[in-house]
């Protein structure tokens, strides 16, 4: 029995005794779930579950696996979901490299090591030379890039992907669908996207649920 | 865990003083003091009380100040935001008055003082060409009987802590759309404004509200600069019975405590009584449709009072400053003749320590406020829960109990302790006020901060207390700080809670300069005013600096 990817079991929201999401379901490494409905469906919830944030309001049951490994009974920081928002929410307070940096994890010392990991990264994502800037002087595009660059460093078990390219211009929105999906599969990343958009889930290719509806 | 500390000791801190002190005040009023021997129940001492000449008077005096200086100062405001919210002036006036918010009362009492004494600067401005005086009239104006300039000074001060209560409240309801719904259906600004406003936002700014009359019905340090003297307030009356060297003073005292309780209590009743009245009078108007169109004249007033109020403080910190540089000074000449350091350079020796403890106190005192209201808050993201309504009385318990009815039973327990006029028992006292301050200041901008930014930290695998030192306090360094400098210029202007807990022995730049209000040297008292105005202004630039400075590199962490 294949353990890898990740596996949600009886993963059941509610809030306040009206039932949200009911989902079991596997994705496979490198493959993407997409999750539709519309807002107030609890679509975003279901991040906030496997992230281990959900709002006490909340109630939530069943599990869910990462590669073997049940996340949903780790704390939040153990989990190491990836998350993407609509926003790329660089940290202001920090220079393009800072942001990467804080990303790489703890385990890999010493600032030189960190530095170049995080200049490597940044040469993934077509950004080289990039790092000494504030992220505040990037363009939209060039920020997504950086926290996407951001997240695949922390080497994260799985993405969860919360509507990440709504805010993007058009011709930018399919080129990072491309770039998003296309690392998730070369890394072979379990992904969960939840959108609303039908061409995000065109592009994901895997499979579609609808919740809410 | 960590942060159920917080709600913890800062419920402990708000209610635990305040209950003790009660009980310290209580039961000495009732005979009940076995330190003094004190050990059956008698009501002698409230016959003493009432016994002591004109006793109702100073009461009544102290129910008055509260009332007054509550429904002008808040009708000031609330026809002020009325006329004007959403308006460029509206900024502008904004600006002029918050300042004054961190200017200690007692200096904002000696900036009226000096303004508007007979040998004031007001009355150098037109002497001797308009007055014909060339020498200082003899009139009562500061201390009058009736205690206007005391509720002068009392509403300059509200005024601004009205009205930045009612601007964290305006977020909250619909501001630009009711005015264009009210204003088309032909509504006059002030009307429409309180018509279809008002009653959201005062609903938000009640407990700031009842402080005011609690605080200004209880007032000792104001009372003492501007305040009349035969007889004086309430509590400035108290005060000196505390201070008395007989110890059996200490029944008395109790038992006018009490009486402080009651007149605060019934000034809080009377306003109930008073809001209804209001309340009534609004619904009436508006179920007849009054529109109230030509309504100019009351948004210039409202305007003019504003300005007033932030005009005279700063002039008179003005003068205060003047006076504090002055060589010969005759009256009624509008400038000293000569400038000098002197009063600088005498009053320097004995002005190190009183200005030593006041840095101690208000820095060990918003530092620990600081983290108490960081861990509360931190808390309540955790349990989703935010504070109901009773949590939010609990904060406004220390500053809707009279600062004399508790402090002063608190004394006693700082008495038995060990700790009178001790660093240690200072803190406690000043926490007590500087704590719910802090909390206020906090809440909003700690609430508006992303939490996705710490859901991310948390997905790339930080741990909580690492997201809250490399996110949450660098990206709200400003907002800490300024909580910080809100909880600083607090304690700086404290003056009861100082001088009952440090037992004069331990004195602050605040109750020193209030110490020499008696004897009134403009020079002397220049000096302490502007070392008063001067640490809170410190706090406000470091708040503002040290962050612009550590992040100059970041145009995303420019305001």
């Amino acid at each position: 029995m294949s353990e890898k990817g990740l596996f949600l079991e009886g993963v059941r929201i509610a809030l306040g005794g009206r039932m949200l999401v009911e989902l079991t379901h596997h994705v496979p490494p490198g493959e993407v779930l997409t999750v539709m409905g519309p807002s107030g469906s609890g679509k975003s919830s279901l991040l906030a579950y496997l992230a281990g944030f959900l709002d006490p309001a909340f109630t939530a049951s069943g599990r869910a696996l990462v590669d073997g490994i049940e996340i949903t009974a780790l704390p939040a920081e153990e989990r190491l979901a990836g998350m993407l928002f609509q926003d790329p929410l660089l940290f202001p307070h920090m220079s393009v490299a800072g942001n990467l940096m804080f990303a790489v994890p703890q385990g890999i010392k010493g600032r030189t090591e960190r530095r170049r990991r995080a200049d490597i990264a940044l040469g993934d994502v077509d950004l080289d030379g990039m790092a000494d800037r504030d992220p505040a002087t990037l363009s939209g595009g060039q920020k997504a890039r950086v926290a996407l660059a951001r997240v695949l460093l922390s080497q994260p078990r799985m993405l969860l992907l919360d509507e990440p390219f709504s805010k993007l211009d058009m011709e930018l929105r399919q080129q990072m669908r491309l770039l998003v999906f296309g690392k998730a599969r070369e890394r072979g990343l379990p992904v969960l996207l939840v959108t609303h958009d039908e061409a995000d889930a065109d592009a994901a290719g895997g499979e579609i649920v609808r919740i809410g509806a | 865990m960590l942060t159920r500390l917080g709600p913890l000791l800062t419920i402990l801190i708000l209610t635990g003083p305040v209950i003790f002190g009660l009980a310290g005040t209580v039961l000495p009023a009732f005979g009940f003091l076995p330190a003094l021997g004190g050990m059956e129940f008698t009501l002698a001492h409230f016959r003493e009380l009432f016994s002591e000449p004109a006793i109702f008077m100073s009461a009544t005096l102290s129910l008055l100040a509260g009332l007054v200086t509550a429904l002008v100062s808040l009708l000031a405001v609330m026809l002020f935001v009325a006329g004007f919210a959403g308006t460029r002036l509206f900024g502008r006036v904004q600006h002029l008055v918050s300042p004054l918010l961190s200017v200690p009362h007692a200096a904002a009492a000696f900036a009226l003082a000096f303004l508007i004494a007979p040998s004031g600067m007001l009355a150098r401005l037109v002497s001797p060409e308009i007055t014909g005086w060339d020498r200082p009239p003899d009139l009562l104006i500061v201390n009058d009987p009736m205690g206007l300039s005391m509720m002068a000074g009392l509403v300059a001060k509200e005024i601004p802590f009205l009205l930045l209560m009612t601007l964290a409240a305006l977020p909250q309801v619909q501001l630009h759309q009711t005015r264009m719904l009210t204003t088309s259906v032909g509504y006059g600004r002030v009307a429409g404004f309180l018509f279809g406003l008002w009653p959201a936002v005062y609903r938000q700014i009640r407990l700031p509200v009842f402080a005011v009359i609690a605080f200004a019905s209880s007032l000792v340090d104001v009372a003492m600069i501007l305040g009349p003297t035969r007889p004086a307030p309430l509590a400035a009356r108290l005060l000196v019975w505390m201070n008395d060297p007989d110890l059996s003073m200490r029944y008395l005292a109790s038992a006018g405590a009490l009486l402080q309780l009651a007149v605060t209590a019934l000034a809080l009743l009377a306003w109930l009584g008073l809001e209804r009245f209001g309340a009534a009078l609004c619904r009436q108007a508006a179920m007849r449709g009054r529109r109230f169109r030509r309504d100019a004249m009351l948004r210039a007033g409202a305007l003019a009072v504003m300005v007033l109020a932030a005009g005279v403080v700063f002039a008179g910190l003005g003068t205060l400053a003047v006076w504090s540089f002055a060589g010969l000074w005759q009256f009624p000449d509008a400038l000293p003749s000569t400038f000098t350091l002197k009063s600088w350079m005498t009053t320097l020796p004995r002005i190190l320590e009183p200005l030593q403890t006041t840095l101690l106190a208000g820095l060990l005192s918003t530092f620990i406020a600081s983290i108490l209201a960081i861990l509360c808050l931190a808390h309540e993201d955790e349990t989703g829960g935010r504070p109901g309504r009773g949590a939010l009385t609990l904060l406004y318990l220390p500053l809707l109990v009279p600062q004399v009815a508790f402090i002063f039973g608190l004394q006693l327990f700082l008495i038995y302790a060990g700790v009178l006029a001790t660093l240690p028992a200072l803190v406690l006292a000043h926490l007590v006020f500087v704590m719910p301050y802090a909390y206020l200041a906090l809440k909003d901008p700690w609430h508006a901060f992303d939490r996705r930014y710490d859901w991310l930290a948390a997905g790339l695998g930080k741990r909580r207390a690492r997201r809250f030192f490399s996110v949450r306090l660098p990206m709200m360094a400003r907002s800490i700080l300024t909580m910080a400098a809100i909880g600083f210029a607090i304690s700086v202007g404290l003056y009861l809670p100082t001088v009952l807990a440090g037992a004069g022995r331990l004195t602050t730049i605040t109750s020193e300069a209030v110490a020499l209000s008696s004897g009134g040297n403009g020079r002397v008292i220049g000096v302490y005013a502007f070392w008063q105005m001067l640490l809170p202004i410190a706090g406000f630039a470091v708040a503002t600096l040290v962050p612009a400075l550590i992040f100059r590199r970041f145009r995303g962490m420019q305001v």
